[in-house]
């Protein structure tokens, strides 16, 4: 292990890991938009967008990401729609996300028990009224779990962004490798920086979980 | 539009050899979702015992597996054992060992799951008929684990499938790098290529996985009614 190697080259990867969180974050923020909108086309059954969002659901849970990416970054532009390497791995991570997000807030919604709405409405309470009070906090709660799993899931897919040639942490530590030969340097800087980026949102998604389910079990 | 380019993808031998790269990933994800199964059952009942020290290495071990990219794993074997161990393992080889760790390391957290979902009075009842250990786990156990885990396992292998595309990045001839290089050998012949090829690699991997995502969500809704008997 060459230390020298390691400080010189550290803020290559620093630069990378901040264009990764920058479009992560732009990506999953975009997501959960993506996600909640049609979570709520699901979710209340508004007709023909629910069959168009059901099609969009289905077309990007079962393609990866890869592969979207490069029919994106390579395909579009022969019908002359050319996008760059960031929007185009924003675009991906929306696309992909959003699909995940809708499902995730879509069983939320419909885990909350009917017996719910049902004691809420006898109370005299107006539809809008069980939505906001009743249904919604306890379909946020059903869905942190599966929410905090997914914001790990895109954050882990962003490392495929090298191939849209985006200048992100694989790319850097691929280049290191090919250039120099110093692999174990750059595969122990590539490692501690996904760890650096994760950990801590890991940390704080289970602390999140097992708060959620001191409300609900209080255990 | 006479022209569509779409031809390209059809013509000569090209989608034949697009579906053999696809068979190479799908090999790579069958395989390694076969040893995933095998290891992660192993790996469930471990993580039950009540031994602290074990339990805690299991721990460690799912969370590397779940904050680690899987692309960072297979980098790591893939450039790290060729210059420690002097062995130079095949992309492909690289490929079924990251996705073995990886799958074993969900799978088992699945089994360990179903497993503690089998209420206590199963292993009691058994106990108390006169069966050792290992008949209980045999004959009672795995068989009512089965049923909960089969709707996870399918979608834990459609995630396997989706995420072996990434092997074309440590230099696996599959799908993709045959895409590229029916592009490249029509680059003249039809420019628009890209579109159409990248395109039906797309379909192709949707054709994949839909049928099994479906499969996985009715055995869910199937099962989780029996159950509940709703």
């Amino acid at each position: 292990m060459d230390i020298n190697f390691i400080r010189e080259q550290l803020p290559l990867y620093v630069e990378a890991a901040k264009l990764t969180v920058y479009i992560a974050v732009i990506g999953i923020i975009l997501a959960i938009l993506a996600g909640l909108l049609c979570g709520m086309i699901r979710y209340f059954r508004i007709p023909v967008l629910k069959q168009i969002t059901a099609c969009y659901i289905e077309l990007s849970r079962n393609t990866p990401l890869l592969i979207q990416l490069f029919f994106l970054y390579f395909g579009l532009p022969k019908l002359g729609i050319v996008l760059s390497s960031e929007s185009c791995a924003v675009i991906g991570l929306t696309f992909l996300g959003g699909s995940y997000m809708a499902e995730v807030f879509r069983s939320g919604l419909d885990n909350v028990s009917p017996a719910q709405t049902e004691a809420a409405l006898a109370l005299g309470m107006k539809k809008s009224q069980v939505f906001y009070y009743i249904i919604l906090p306890q379909a946020v709660s059903n869905s942190i779990p599966a929410f905090c799993a997914n914001i790990i899931f895109l954050i882990k897919e962003t490392s495929v962004f090298s191939v849209v040639a985006l200048a992100d942490l694989m790319f850097v530590a691929k280049d290191l490798i090919g250039i120099y030969y110093k692999t174990d340097e750059a595969l122990f800087l590539l490692v501690m920086a996904y760890l650096i980026l994760l950990l801590p949102v890991s940390l704080l998604c289970s602390l999140v979980e097992r708060r959620i389910r001191y409300a609900e079990y209080g255990n | 539009m006479q022209n569509m380019g779409i031809e390209v993808v059809f013509k000569g031998n090209n989608f034949i050899r697009l579906l053999e790269g696809l068979w190479v990933t799908l090999r790579i994800a069958l395989i390694a979702m076969m040893l995933s199964i095998l290891l992660g059952f192993f790996l469930g009942m471990i993580m039950n015992v009540r031994n602290k020290g074990i339990r805690a290495v299991c721990r460690i071990y799912l969370e590397i597996v779940r904050i680690m990219p899987q692309l960072v794993l297979l980098f790591l074997v893939y450039f790290g054992a060729a210059k420690h161990m002097g062995i130079n393992l095949s992309g492909e080889n690289v490929a079924i060992i990251v996705f073995t760790f990886w799958g074993t390391a969900e799978m088992g957290d699945l089994v360990r799951s179903a497993l503690i979902a089998i209420p206590k009075h199963q292993y009691e009842s058994g106990y108390a008929l006169g069966m050792t250990k290992l008949q209980v786990y045999l004959y009672i156990i795995l068989p009512q684990t089965f049923r909960r885990l089969l709707p996870s396992a399918i979608s834990l292998l459609t995630r396997m499938i989706k995420t072996t595309s990434l092997v074309v990045l440590i230099g696996v001839v599959e799908m993709v790098k045959v895409g590229k290089q029916i592009i490249d050998a029509s680059r003249y012949t039809s420019p628009k290529a890209a579109l159409w090829v990248y395109g039906m690699i797309f379909l192709l991997y949707f054709f994949i996985c839909f049928p099994f995502s479906r499969l996985s969500a009715m055995l869910e809704r199937r099962f989780s009614n029996g159950f509940q008997k709703k």
